[in-house]
């Protein structure tokens, strides 16, 4: 489709770019101190965005800008996820305490450039579109990082994350070079083609997909890609923190799905549920170790942590080890897994990062000290983080849980091969729940009767609710998350 | 109602917890009265099911099947047979009475009485579940309260008790889902069905997998030795209902499982199996005395004599005969009541004297003559003397070790070593006995009041059943006899077909 007549499909995307500008202006008019209003300037961007997606949703796939861009079903359930997790992010910063007196304007303005760069890297079909989208996410990403400018830990947080970003996005583009030089084209699936067809020399194609995992796997903040992840997540503004965990990461894993399902697989021998890959390269297996070490290293790092903050930073380096297991087995069911946990994880996630914004904001500590006796303090939050943190276990009956018995289901279905992987993640499971029990002990067990605290603004005791209610509700009735996901997938995959 | 009977008796304490939940924080006495009220519905549902289960057949009844996630093709089905049917009458049973020994329970009432409600739901639920992911959902909600009736409840080691409690059974229900998927993507259709599940020939190979990995899952509940550790630091730090939940229907979860789909699902392994089951079952018999007689805390001694007597049960069902088999579950039964007193008794005196060691104690005979002879039953019920149920099942046990057809020498040999654990169970019983209740009064209990009506009410009924089941077992053993001899036949044939 030439770029014309792809702009009417690429109305989210437009929506978004004008919500930026918007904020922009409206910022300049706005006085010192009242920049906060933005937020409703860029809620409603956001909400129009969401209202767009679902206009213009469809389960064909299309090839946007000559080939540029996809707008299929896989795309569109990422974009979902990644409108509602800007949107709540935004809001509740615009309480948090943290955020009191800052620059709202640009941090909407970059909240909503990095949501639009989530958007390309969901639907790029080209190597540069993906870089692009990738580029335009890190950057943003970097700035957001040291928002608050006279602490120490969120400045060391952005420089540690334009070093191992600037690094790994290299490495990943010198990647893409070596994959332009074997095949002549930067179309991903033009280079699964001739990939396939086995003209490229091994040696050379296991470099260049060494070099691109190191760019995703640092999104994605997988061992050995992740040293980044726990400081930024500790120093960054919790709101960012939040978003950071959910957003970027499954933008990552988007990539990540697209490209290795059709750069790195062999195109020759489809069947219908399970497909292979290319012949010079066993990367499933190198998956299967680093989903492996993954989730072993961040529980066992997690077990140590006494900040929650940094704790669930270590959990979510732990949990993409976790939706990584959905990709070694190659199959449908594997990917359809990967989806599903990674909309579970949007929930916990989230979640339970918001409710540390709220406790330091109320307390004023991220330290697991500060969570004793919470549920007197804050009987609603405790029992929602209660959810968040047993969803994050994988205890049912929470949306974590189906989550985890997907995934573990696609490893068992795909043979005795996996099993030694679906063991290390389920004995990961029982590592964690010593870590997020550490947090419910000092809410539930700990520290003495107390009178309840009222909560300094309501919207993300609201925000809070709205995300735990579906945490446990789809551990119960999973279906239509499930029917989603499923459809999702079925163009992408093409079978 | 009675094609509705089983979910209503698993939701009901779902529907008491809600209306707890709405109740003012102040209004304690009105949330015990509701957790009380819920808890009898449940038990007077539990007898009609006792009054009209069918004894002579082996199919589930009062069967209740939906489909639930259709693309999983996972179902809502439940159903009870001679093997659950005991199970949710002594779950029944013992909640209502748990909810009167919690009476006194102080510290967030509310939250107290929900979290044990929503307990019991799940406990019922395990037992009344036939699909295999049902049944997980359930295994597990049960963790939950669990973990927070010891750990903001318990005593003062109640943290590392609640989170040891937590984690050992967390990482055998991990390796029973992995078994449990193994066995749902080796049918074809795939299914979650345990009846269905029982139909499939499974190659022997896989069959060890999937049996090791589900037995180690039941056997950390049950516990069987070396999986043990964690039972005698959460029965001392549990509160005295709790302590009675875990021992008297916990417990019985593990044994259940391997019942329920270990021997039923996987026959081969199961004859692979049965001569370490055994041993298994004799180490627990012996080491569970032994520990239990060098214990001087009255909670940890009831602890370890508890490993003890579901050793009995190990040997009963791994000897695959039908005395063996109706002992096993016969004891189960038992040991819910027998050991329920025991605690709620321990936590009568606790309650008084706030120690339990045996040594602290002395001739308090003289001052609780009521109380002494109440535990006197219940000692001389868990010693296994005749004329209590305790000695029913254990004999039949042991009579069922002695007679096994397969590896007859070393189940002879196994057995003979079992009866020494009887002695054994006597004479930490009696000692224990002796210690706190005969000889010189200790001056410093002179003071301590009689047992009350409350208390009385909850051990007595407890007391009638045992004594009456001592001596005219039939009305349980009658129940689980048909659904006894067809596992053993299940065993057996599956076996057979194997070798054909």
């Amino acid at each position: 489709m030439d770029n014309i007549s792809s702009l009417s499909y690429f109305l989210p995307e437009i929506t978004l770019v004008v919500t930026i500008l918007v904020v922009i202006v409206y910022d300049l008019f706005l006085k010192k101190g009242e920049s906060v209003y933005t937020v409703y300037v860029t809620a409603a961007g956001l909400v129009l965005t969401l209202l767009t997606l679902f206009s213009s949703y469809s389960d064909v796939q299309r090839s946007l800008f000559s080939g540029m861009v996809a707008q299929d079903p896989f795309s569109f359930f990422f974009k979902f996820l990644f409108v509602l997790a800007a949107f709540f992010t935004v809001v509740i910063s615009s309480t948090s305490s943290e955020m009191k007196n800052r620059l709202h304007g640009e941090f909407n303005t970059l909240i909503l450039a990095i949501t639009l760069g989530m958007f390309f890297m969901a639907s790029a079909k080209n190597l540069l579109m993906a870089y692009i989208g990738f580029e335009l996410v890190s950057i943003a990403s970097y700035v957001v990082a040291g928002f608050l400018k006279e602490s120490r830990r969120s400045s060391e947080a952005a420089l540690k994350y334009v070093i191992y970003g600037g690094v790994s996005s290299g490495i990943m583009l010198y990647g893409f070079s070596l994959l332009y030089g074997l095949t002549g084209t930067l179309d991903i699936s033009e280079i699964g083609r001739l990939l396939s067809e086995g003209n490229a020399g091994g040696l050379t194609v296991l470099v260049a997909f060494l070099m691109v995992l190191a760019g995703f796997g640092y999104k994605i903040a997988s061992v050995p890609f992740h040293f980044w992840s726990p400081d930024v997540y500790e120093g960054a503004p919790t709101a960012f923190t939040a978003f950071l965990s959910v957003g970027p990461k499954a933008a990552g894993f988007a990539l990540l799905i697209r490209f290795f399902n059709t750069a790195f697989v062999s195109q020759g021998s489809v069947a219908l549920s399970e497909w292979l890959p290319i012949e010079q390269l066993d990367w499933p297996n190198i998956m299967m170790w680093i989903s492996a070490i993954t989730m072993t290293f961040g529980n066992l790092i997690a077990l140590k942590q006494d900040n929650v903050k940094r704790m669930l930073a270590y959990s979510s380096i732990a949990h993409a080890g976790y939706v990584l297991m959905g990709i070694v087995v190659l199959t449908q069911d594997g990917l359809f897994a990967m989806m599903f946990y990674l909309s579970a994880y949007y929930l916990m996630n989230l979640g339970a990062f918001f409710v540390v914004l709220n406790i330091s904001d109320r307390f004023g500590s991220e330290e697991i000290d500060s969570y004793n006796g919470l549920v007197f303090k804050a009987p609603f939050i405790a029992i929602c983080m209660g959810i968040f943190l047993f969803s994050l276990a994988g205890i049912p009956p929470t949306v974590g849980f189906i989550g985890k018995f997907y995934l573990f289901a696609a490893l068992i279905q795909s043979g005795p091969g996996y099993y030694s992987l679906a063991i290390i993640g389920a004995l990961n499971s029982v590592v964690s729940l010593y870590y997020y029990a550490r947090v419910l002990r000092a809410m539930f067990v700990r520290g003495e009767a107390a009178e309840a605290s009222p909560p300094i603004s309501k919207t993300p005791i609201i925000i809070i609710g709205v995300l735990a209610f579906p945490a446990l509700f789809l551990g119960l009735y999973w279906a239509p998350l499930a029917g989603f996901a499923q459809a999702s997938l079925k163009i992408l995959t093409g079978h | 109602m009675q094609n509705y009977l089983l979910s209503a008796l698993t939701f009901i304490p779902v529907f008491g917890m809600l209306v707890i939940l709405l109740i003012p924080r102040d209004k304690s006495h009105v949330v015990k009265v509701i957790a009380a009220v819920t808890t009898g519905l449940q038990l007077w549902l539990a007898i009609q099911l006792f009054l009209v289960f069918d004894r002579t057949t082996t199919a589930m009844q009062f069967t209740e099947h939906y489909s639930w996630i259709p693309a999983f093709n996972i179902e809502y089905f439940m159903g009870v047979d001679g093997l659950s049917a005991p199970m949710v009458l002594l779950t029944a049973l013992l909640s209502f009475i748990c909810i009167f020994a919690s009476w006194n329970i102080n510290k967030s009432v509310k939250a107290y009485f929900a979290l044990f409600l929503l307990l019991d739901a799940g406990m019922m639920g395990v037992f009344v579940s036939i699909d295999f992911f049902l049944f997980y959902i359930f295994w597990e909600v049960m963790l939950l309260p669990m973990y927070f009736l010891i750990g903001i409840w318990g005593g003062p080691r109640r943290e590392y008790a609640s989170i040891k409690f937590f984690l050992y059974t967390l990482f055998g229900s991990v390796l029973i889902l992995l078994a449990m998927l193994a066995l749902y993507f080796y049918n074809d259709p795939h299914t979650f069905n345990m009846l269905e599940l029982m139909q499939t020939t499974y190659d022997f190979e896989f069959q060890k997998w999937v049996f090791l990995a589900l037995f180690i899952g039941f056997a950390i509940k049950v516990p069987i030795f070396p999986f043990h550790t964690w039972l005698p630091d959460a029965h001392v730090e549990a509160p005295t209902a709790v302590s009675v939940i875990l021992a008297g229907v916990l417990l019985k979860m593990g044994v259940y499982g391997i019942l329920r789909l270990n021997f039923s699902i996987l026959p081969d392994a199961t004859l692979w199996f049965v001569v370490p089951l055994a041993v298994l079952g004799v180490i627990n018999i012996i080491y569970g005395a032994l520990c239990a007689l060098a214990q001087t805390d009255l909670k940890r001694l009831i602890a370890y004599s508890s490993i003890s007597h579901m050793g009995f049960s190990l040997l009963g069902m791994a000897a695959l005969t039908s005395a063996g088999m109706n002992g096993a579950v016969f004891q189960m039964f038992n040991h819910g009541t027998i050991t329920a007193m025991l605690f709620l008794l321990v936590g009568v005196l606790y309650d008084r004297a706030h120690i339990r060691d045996v040594n602290g104690f002395g001739g308090l005979a003289v001052r609780m003559p009521l109380y002494g002879g109440m535990v006197a039953i219940a000692f001389f019920a868990g010693l296994g003397l005749p004329g209590f149920s305790g000695f029913i099942s254990e004999t039949l046990s042991l009579i069922g070790g002695f007679g096994s057809a397969h590896s007859s020498t070393t189940f002879r040999w196994l057995t003979g070593i079992a009866v020494i654990g009887i002695v054994l169970n006597a004479a930490y019983f009696l000692w224990a006995y002796q210690r706190i209740f005969l000889g010189k009064l200790n001056e410093k209990w002179a003071s301590l009041p009689e047992i009350t009506g409350r208390e009385l009410f909850t051990v007595v009924p407890l007391a009638v059943i045992v004594i009456i089941l001592g001596f005219y077992p039939m009305p349980i053993l009658g129940m689980m006899s048909e659904t006894m001899n067809g596992i053993i036949e299940m065993v057996q044939n599956g076996a057979a077909t194997a070798i054909q």
